[in-house]
């Protein structure tokens, strides 16, 4: 599954490789970083899904469907069963959204499973030194939904609830109101918390992963050449295909919880008394 | 950390993703679904329609059956009611007949009767006058007897 590191059996080389492997290809610096890798992957992720997605929508029968639009279908319904059990109401944005968020996180999760070393191998041969493979593990994709998530939410309060019914939900939320002060800190701390949340679930769980393929990966390179050799790489291989298998189970499960979280999140705050 | 341009980026990419998907895959392919949706249901309801359809027919078939099991039986009947009609009219009007035939013949045996008495009477009478005749050829004179002779004659 995985290639030996290039070089090195000293810790520094440990460390060097593991940083090596967690270093976006960026330009600019500050504010003004692009991470190339991450916009790059992510978007051809993009474009993949809408254009499958697309051709099965337009070779799509009224009729008895065929297998992969069958496919295609049940994912949807799959979807639309989650929007409408933890969706109060009804809005047409959010049955889109949540597909896109559970395919797309799928999607970018899913290049967890790819061998750490063989796109950044292919990438050196053209010159790219630096590439952070899995999109999500780049705290700026995760943080960039959640925060679309958060400023629909805030949408959605705002017209659910009208400005002044939002007010009054952080002035007399959990307590009362006797403890107005409490009120405001509490209620801003939990309207803050759900984004955050999301996004650094999602990021943490598969940065998380991405570290244990590497180190995984580390485990026969940090064997000298010889009879060491012998032990720790079909030990390599085994560790390697058990984190896989049970990385399958967990990418899908953060790309469904990521969805599940943004249609509750968007409920509540589509909800008129809170 | 850091808010970067790539952290606008990815929102940015993010909208325009959803927007993609709702345009141009789940818009179009939640309509067929639902188009299938309401064609199953309309199906059904057709079959269901179908089926209270049948009933009635076949109600509507036994009772049709029954009427005219009931006519044939009243067209039966009638049709043997008239045979025996017919039976006895024709028994009838040969008695009748057979009747009218048999008085015919009685009529008509008395008349030959009668004719061969007349006639047996006439030849007696003449057989009688000439054997008399022969006998009595020289005594009795035929003229002065005659009034004898026919009364005898007649007394046959």
């Amino acid at each position: 599954m995985s290639q030996t590191p290039a070089e090195g059996s000293s810790g520094g080389g440990t460390v060097e490789y593991i940083q090596h492997h967690l270093t976006n290809a960026h330009v600019g610096e500050g504010f003004m970083t692009w991470n190339i890798d991450s916009i790059v992957i992510s978007v051809l992720l993009g474009i993949l899904f809408v254009t499958v997605g697309a051709r099965v929508a337009k070779n799509a029968t009224e009729g008895v469907p065929g297998g992969f639009q069958n496919f295609v279908e049940s994912i949807l319904e799959f979807v639309q069963t989650q929007v409408k059990d933890s969706f109060p109401g009804h809005h047409p944005l959010i049955a889109p959204m949540a597909l896109t968020i559970f395919v797309w996180v799928w999607l970018m999760n899913f290049m967890d499973l790819i061998p750490v070393d063989l796109l950044p191998l292919i990438g050196g041969w053209f010159g790219i030194h630096y590439l952070k493979v899995v999109p999500t593990t780049d705290l700026s994709v995760p943080m960039a939904m959640a925060l679309v998530v958060f400023m629909l939410s805030l949408y959605f309060n705002l017209k659910v609830k009208g400005p002044m019914g939002y007010l009054k939900m952080f002035l007399f939320h959990p307590f009362g109101k006797m403890a107005m002060p409490a009120n405001i800190l509490m209620t801003a701390i939990e309207e803050l918390a759900k984004p955050l949340s999301l996004g650094l679930r999602l990021f943490g769980n598969m940065f998380a992963g991405e570290l244990v393929f590497l180190l995984i990966a580390l485990l026969a390179g940090a064997a000298t050449l010889g009879a060491g050799m012998l032990i720790w790489f079909p030990l390599q291989v085994v560790l390697d295909l058990g984190w896989l298998l049970f990385h399958i189970l967990v990418i899908t499960l953060q790309a469904f919880i990521f969805m599940v979280l943004t249609i509750v999140y968007l409920g509540m705050a589509h909800t008129a008394d809170h | 950390m850091n808010i970067t341009v790539t952290l606008i980026a990815q929102m940015i990419a993010f909208g325009l993703l959803i927007w993609f998907v709702n345009k141009v895959m789940w818009g179009p392919l939640s309509g067929i679904m639902e188009a299938r949706q309401k064609r199953i249901a309309d199906g059904l309801a057709a079959a269901e329609k179908g089926k209270h359809e049948e009933e009635r027919a076949k109600k509507k078939a036994m009772v049709v059956l029954k009427e005219a099991k009931d006519q044939a039986s009243d067209i039966v009947a009638q049709g043997q009611k008239r045979a025996s009609e017919i039976v006895e009219e024709a028994k009838d009007t040969a008695r009748v007949e057979g009747e009218r035939i048999v008085t015919a013949a009685n009529a008509e045996i008395e008349r030959e009767i009668n004719q061969a008495r007349e006639a047996l009477r006439a030849q007696v009478a003449s057989i009688a006058v000439a054997g008399a005749e022969k006998v009595l050829r020289r005594e009795i004179d035929a003229k002065s007897h005659d009034a004898l002779l026919n009364e005898l004659a007649a007394e046959i």
